[in-house]
C-alpha cells in the first residue's frame, strides 16, 4: 500500500528531528495524536497541530501524559493510525499504557525524545538513558520493538518503519530518539508518495459468525476487527481467551504470554536494522545509537587513521537487540567499544550476547551532553592493545 | 369476551444469587421464594400465583442476574 | 414453565453468565437500565461502544453485547475520548465505578468536562473499593467504616453530580438502582445529549459495605433507598450531599447541552481559520 498523498511533504527540506518525526508519522498515516507538552519532544506535536487540519485528522492536548498514551489507543480502536510523542517524566507516566498496548495488541508509536534524568533531570539536555525503562518499563513479560534514529532523515524514514512494525505486529512501537537529533536541524529529503511503502491495518474480512478475537494465526498475529461492524468483540487487558474473554488459567496465562512474545521473536530477523561496516577484519569495533554513533563515526576515522582495524556497528532496533550479529562479531574482534549517554544500559546487552574472548569497554556519559570523541578513540584504543 | 392484560412470568434459576428484590419489589406479590436451592445454593423466586402475573418486568428490572423477567401478552382470554 | 430468551439476551454476553457480582450488588440493574435504554434509544447494536475501567463496575464491559473495552484503571474517559475523536459518529458509553472514575480517573473526569467531549459517562457508586475488598473511596460517606478506615472514614466525601457540573457537564443526574424507571429514563436522555452527560448510579455493595457499616442485607439498603431519597429534579447540586445515613437527594439536576461539543467548537473554528484553504476539509474522523 503507498502512502496518501495529503500527508505527504514531497520534497527537500531543512528541518529539526522533532518535525522530521512529526512529517514521518503523517506520511506514514498517522491522523491522531494525543500529547501533553514537555520539552525537548514539543515540536513534534506542535508541528502536528499546525499541519493537521488541512491534512485531515485531529490533534489533542490531553490532561497529562497517562490520558495521551490511553487516548491514542482509544483512537486506534476507533480506526485511526495514532501516536504520542513524549520525553522521561512523561515517558515514565506511560509505562502502564505501553503495557495495555501489548496486552491488547492495539498498533501504535510512543515517541521518547530522552532527556537527562531520573527525575525532572535535565529537561533541555540529551541522553540515552530511557533504553531499559523502554524495553522492560511496563510490568510483566513482553517482547517490543524500539527504534533509534540518529540524524533528522532517520527521524522521517524510520517513523515510518515504526508505523508499518506497528501494524504489522499489532504492538507499540518505541521511538527513542535524544534531544541532540530532536532538536539537531539538516536537511531532509522527503520523497514522493508513490516511493512510501505502508503497511495496512490488518483489519478481519470474515464475518463476525465467523471471526475470532484471538482465533488461530499463521504468524501469531490476529487479526483486527472493526468497530461498529457487528463483531461485539471484547478487548481486555485482563488474560484472555481466544474470544477475548478473561481467563485467569495457568494455561490461559502461557498460551497468551507466549504468543505475544514469539510473535516478535520468530520475527526478529525482518525487524533488527543495524548499519555494520568493516567488520570483517576489525580489531576493535564500536557499536553505538542515536546521537553518539556520529561521534563515534569521527574516532573511528580518527583510530583507522592510527592503523587501527575499526569496525562499526549501528543499532537502528535496539530492541530486539541483534544477539547473532554481536556474538559473530565478538568470536573475531578483540573488542568490542560501547559508547552510550547512559551509565552503560546496551553494553549489558552486548555482554550478554557476545563471548567470553572479547573485550567488551563500556563508555558511558551520564547525560547532559555527548561524548567528546577523544574519549571514545582512547577506548578503541585500549581495545586494541593485545593482553 | 373479556380481554384483560395478563403476563407470564420466566426464571433462569441457575443464574438466581437470592438477593429476594424480585420477590420484593412484585407490584402483584405474586412470587415467592422456593424452598429448595439452586446450583450455587441459593433459594430462587418461584411464582406462588403465576396467573396474577401482569408482565409488567418489574422483577426483571430489579434482578440483578438476569434470572428472572415478565412478559405482557394481550390477547389471553379470561 | 415455558422458557423464554430473556428480553436482554441480544445485548448480553450470554455465554459469560452467571457474572461475577455478588448477590444483591447493584451493578446488573444498573446495566439492565442501561441496555433496555439503549434498546429504546435511536442508537443500534452497532452504533454504540462501552468502556469501563477497572473495578467491579469495570467488569460491564465483559458482559454487555457491544464493541466493548476493559482499559485501565481510571483511563476510560480518555480512552473514550480517543475513540470518539477518531470516530465521531460512534455513541461512545464509560461505564465505570466511582473510584475509577473519580479518584485514580478524576483529572480525566474534569478535563472531559473542560472539553465537552461527546460521551455519556454512567458512575455506579457503592461507597467503597469494592473489587479490592472495600476500602474508602472518594465517596465513602464521614463515619463509614472501611477495610482502610476501621474506625470510621473522617474524611469529607465527593458530590459527584456537583463536582460534574462544575467541570460542565450538559447533563447531570443521580438515581439509585432502586428507581429503576427513573435510572433508566435518565440514561435514555444521557446517551441522546451531545457534550459530556453523566448519571451518577448509587448501588448497594452489601458484602463489604453495607456488611461492615451494619446496614442489613441488601434488600434492606434497597428499602433504604426507598424510604431516604427525595426526588428533587432540577435541584442544585450543591444539595446532593450523601451522608452516612440520611436521606439524599435525587433526580436530575442538569440538562442543557446547548455549549458546544470539543468536536463542534473545533470545526467551527477551523472552518473560519481555514476557509480560504483548498485543502482543508471539516474533520469527520480519522478513520485509516
Amino acid at each position: 500500500m503507498k502512502a496518501k498523498l495529503d500527508g505527504v511533504l514531497t520534497g527537500v527540506h531543512y528541518m529539526d528531528g522533532d518535525q522530521a518525526a512529526c512529517e514521518g508519522a503523517l506520511a506514514a498515516g498517522c491522523r491522531y495524536i494525543a500529547g501533553y507538552p514537555i520539552t525537548p519532544s514539543t515540536e513534534t506535536v506542535e508541528r502536528f497541530a499546525q499541519r493537521i487540519p488541512c491534512v485531515g485528522g485531529i490533534f489533542m492536548q490531553m490532561e497529562d501524559e497517562i490520558a495521551s498514551s490511553i487516548a491514542i489507543q482509544g483512537a486506534v480502536w476507533g480506526g485511526a493510525k495514532a501516536m504520542t510523542v513524549t520525553s522521561g517524566p512523561g515517558f515514565s507516566l506511560m509505562m502502564e499504557h505501553i503495557g495495555y498496548a501489548i496486552m491488547t495488541e492495539t498498533p501504535c508509536v510512543f515517541v521518547d525524545v530522552q532527556r537527562g534524568g531520573p527525575s525532572t533531570g535535565l529537561p533541555t539536555m540529551p541522553s540515552q538513558s530511557d533504553l531499559m525503562q523502554a524495553r522492560w518499563g511496563s510490568h510483566g513479560d513482553y517482547d517490543l520493538i524500539a527504534l533509534c534514529p540518529n540524524s533528522p532523515q532517520e527521524c522521517f524514514d524510520l517513523m515510518i518503519c515504526a508505523f508499518n512494525f506497528s501494524e504489522r505486529f499489532r504492538i507499540p512501537v518505541m521511538f527513542m530518539m535524544d534531544e541532540c537529533i530532536g532538536h539537531m536541524t539538516e536537511k531532509v529529503v522527503i520523497p514522493h508518495p508513490d516511493d512510501i511503502e505502508i503497511t495496512p491495518r490488518r483489519y478481519t474480512a470474515k464475518r463476525p459468525q465467523d471471526y475470532l478475537l484471538y482465533g488461530p494465526c499463521d504468524d501469531l498475529v490476529p487479526e483486527m476487527p472493526e468497530i461498529g461492524k457487528g463483531y461485539h468483540f471484547h478487548i481486555t487487558g485482563l488474560t484472555h481467551d481466544e474470544r477475548g474473554y478473561p481467563d485467569m488459567t495457568v494455561d490461559a496465562q502461557h498460551r497468551l504470554i507466549h504468543r505475544l512474545i514469539h510473535k516478535i521473536k520468530n520475527y526478529k530477523n525482518g525487524i533488527v536494522m543495524v548499519e555494520a561496516d568493516d567488520l570483517d577484519n576489525a580489531e576493535v569495533v564500536v557499536l553505538s545509537f542515536g546521537i553518539t554513533s556520529r561521534i563515534a563515526d569521527r574516532a573511528i576515522i580518527d583510530a583507522k587513521n592510527s592503523g587501527i582495524k575499526t569496525g562499526k556497528i549501528r543499532l537502528k532496533t535496539i530492541w530486539p537487540f541483534p544477539d547473532e550479529l554481536v556474538k559473530n562479531v565478538s568470536q573475531k574482534a578483540r573488542a568490542i567499544v560501547v559508547p552510550e549517554i547512559n551509565a552503560g544500559q546496551i553494553v549489558r546487552e552486548v555482554e550478554r550476547a557476545a563471548t567470553d574472548r572479547c573485550r567488551i569497554i563500556s563508555v558511558p556519559h551520564y547525560g547532559g551532553g555527548v561524548h567528546r570523541v577523544e574519549t571514545i578513540y582512547d577506548a578503541i584504543i585500549e581495545g586494541a592493545k593485545v593482553e | 369476551m373479556k380481554k384483560r392484560r395478563v403476563g407470564m412470568v420466566y426464571f433462569e434459576i441457575e443464574r438466581c444469587k437470592g438477593c429476594g428484590f424480585c420477590v420484593e419489589f412484585c407490584p402483584s406479590g405474586i412470587l415467592r421464594f422456593s424452598t429448595t436451592y439452586n446450583e450455587k445454593g441459593y433459594h430462587y423466586p418461584v411464582a406462588e400465583h403465576p396467573e396474577k402475573c401482569t408482565g409488567c418486568n418489574n422483577c426483571g428490572l430489579y434482578c440483578p442476574d438476569y434470572a428472572i423477567w415478565g412478559e405482557a401478552s394481550e390477547d389471553n382470554p379470561e | 414453565m415455558s422458557k423464554e430468551k430473556h428480553p436482554l439476551s441480544d445485548y448480553l454476553r450470554e455465554d459469560r453468565m452467571p457474572h461475577m457480582w455478588c448477590p444483591g450488588c447493584g451493578i446488573g440493574i444498573a446495566v439492565s437500565a442501561f441496555l433496555n435504554a439503549l434498546k429504546q434509544s435511536r442508537y443500534g447494536q452497532d452504533d454504540v461502544v462501552l468502556v469501563s475501567g477497572i473495578g467491579c463496575a469495570g467488569r460491564v464491559a465483559g458482559y454487555v453485547k457491544l464493541d466493548s473495552f476493559h482499559t485501565t484503571h481510571g483511563r476510560a474517559i480518555p480512552f473514550a475520548e480517543g475513540l470518539k475523536a477518531a470516530s465521531p459518529k460512534t455513541k461512545v458509553v464509560v461505564f465505570s465505578g466511582e473510584g475509577d472514575l473519580m479518584s485514580i480517573g478524576g483529572n480525566h473526569f474534569i478535563h472531559a468536562g473542560r472539553k465537552n467531549m461527546s460521551i455519556t459517562i454512567l458512575c455506579v457508586n457503592n461507597l467503597n473499593y469494592a473489587m479490592t475488598g472495600g476500602q474508602v473511596s472518594p465517596t465513602t460517606p464521614a463515619k463509614a467504616i472501611t477495610a482502610t478506615a476501621p474506625f470510621g472514614s473522617f474524611c469529607q466525601p465527593f458530590n459527584l453530580p456537583f463536582i460534574a457540573e462544575a467541570a460542565g457537564a450538559v447533563y447531570v443526574a443521580r438515581w439509585t438502582v432502586f428507581h429503576v424507571r427513573q435510572l433508566q429514563k435518565a440514561i435514555l436522555e444521557a446517551i441522546h445529549k451531545k457534550g459530556m452527560s453523566f448519571v451518577e448510579i448509587i448501588s448497594p455493595c452489601p458484602t463489604l459495605y453495607e456488611r461492615r457499616n451494619q446496614m442489613g442485607t441488601a434488600l434492606s439498603r434497597m428499602n433504604f433507598y426507598r424510604e431516604n431519597t427525595v426526588i428533587k429534579n432540577g435541584a442544585s447540586t450543591k444539595d446532593a450531599v450523601m451522608d452516612l445515613d440520611k436521606p439524599f437527594i435525587v433526580g436530575k439536576f442538569v440538562d442543557d447541552d446547548s455549549k458546544l461539543t470539543y468536536l463542534e467548537a473545533m470545526n467551527e473554528y477551523y472552518d473560519t481559520t481555514f476557509s480560504c484553504d483548498a485543502n482543508y476539509h471539516t474533520y469527520t474522523g480519522s478513520k485509516i
